[in-house]
């Protein structure tokens, strides 16, 4: 399927707390324009805001790209939060419900997994983190 | 963008109007904290209709609210969580144990009056 015209992908810098704002509202509007339900708009939305806190609590800057992907019969939006911080020292701890490092509420990576299709994580120590998620179109 | 936070008698009505940022929510509790002790308010309604999302930081926020209030001998009610909102709330694990929430304005002013007249017997 062909995306949408006018359709594109955006590129966010996150520095502080007005760019998880601009973040989640370009990924709404960008989600809303591929034919998302109001409600997957407000789950897109969310977990960009999840995404782009992270980089601003722990990595003090990085990105969120939003890219309108399509497939075959159907379309989707992946969300890559990239930032060049610390990273994670051990990834598997940081995706347990509940962990946090920072002290603050620890919903963050596995309640962002549970809300997109797809999640994937990589992190390097002293290199930084890049979380890629996917939502389908239902 | 600054929350208006308006005086109807004995409470203080918050309305959200647009997305806020962390530090607009900060500002919202602080004021709203202050408040409540300037004009001497029994109850404190927070409207977060417009809210496009509540996302950990902000249901955070709004617990802090509820229980600093509670803490300056006032009630809080968060009204109007956007059907939308409520669902990737509980998706993503968060919830407002322990704060008081109503469908809208009208019945977050029933409430705070109910509660009124209790205390009063």
């Amino acid at each position: 399927m062909r995306l949408p015209p006018g359709v594109e992908e955006a590129k966010v810098p996150i520095q502080s707390d007005t760019d998880i704002v601009t973040a989640r509202q370009r990924g709404r509007m960008l989600a809303t324009q591929l034919g998302f339900t109001s409600g997957d708009a407000t789950i897109v939305a969310t977990a960009i805001s999840e995404l782009a806190r992270n980089i601003v609590l722990y990595a003090k800057g990085g990105e969120v790209l939003l890219t309108p992907v399509e497939s075959r019969d159907n379309y989707g939006l992946v969300i890559t939060a990239r930032d060049e911080g610390e990273g994670i020292a051990d990834v598997r701890q940081a995706m347990q419900d509940g962990y946090s490092t920072s002290g603050r509420l620890g919903v963050g990576l596995p309640g962002v997994k549970r809300l997109m299709d797809e999640f994937e994580i990589v992190s390097e120590a002293g290199k930084g983190t890049t979380v890629t998620v996917k939502k389908w179109k239902r | 963008m600054e929350v208006p936070i308006l005086k109807q008698g004995p409470y203080l009505i918050a309305t959200i109007q647009s997305a806020l940022t962390d530090a607009d929510l900060l500002q919202l509790r602080d004021s709203l904290v202050e408040q409540v002790g300037r004009y001497r308010s029994r109850g404190v309604i927070v409207d977060v209709t417009a809210l496009d999302v509540m996302d950990s930081f902000a249901s955070r926020t709004i617990r802090d609210i509820a229980q600093m209030i509670k803490l300056r001998g006032a009630e809080t009610v968060i009204v109007g969580i956007d059907p939308d909102v409520a669902f990737a709330m509980v998706r993503l694990g968060l919830n407002l144990e322990g704060v008081a929430t109503t469908l809208d304005l009208e019945e977050g002013l029933v409430l705070l009056n109910e509660r009124a007249r209790a205390t009063k017997r």
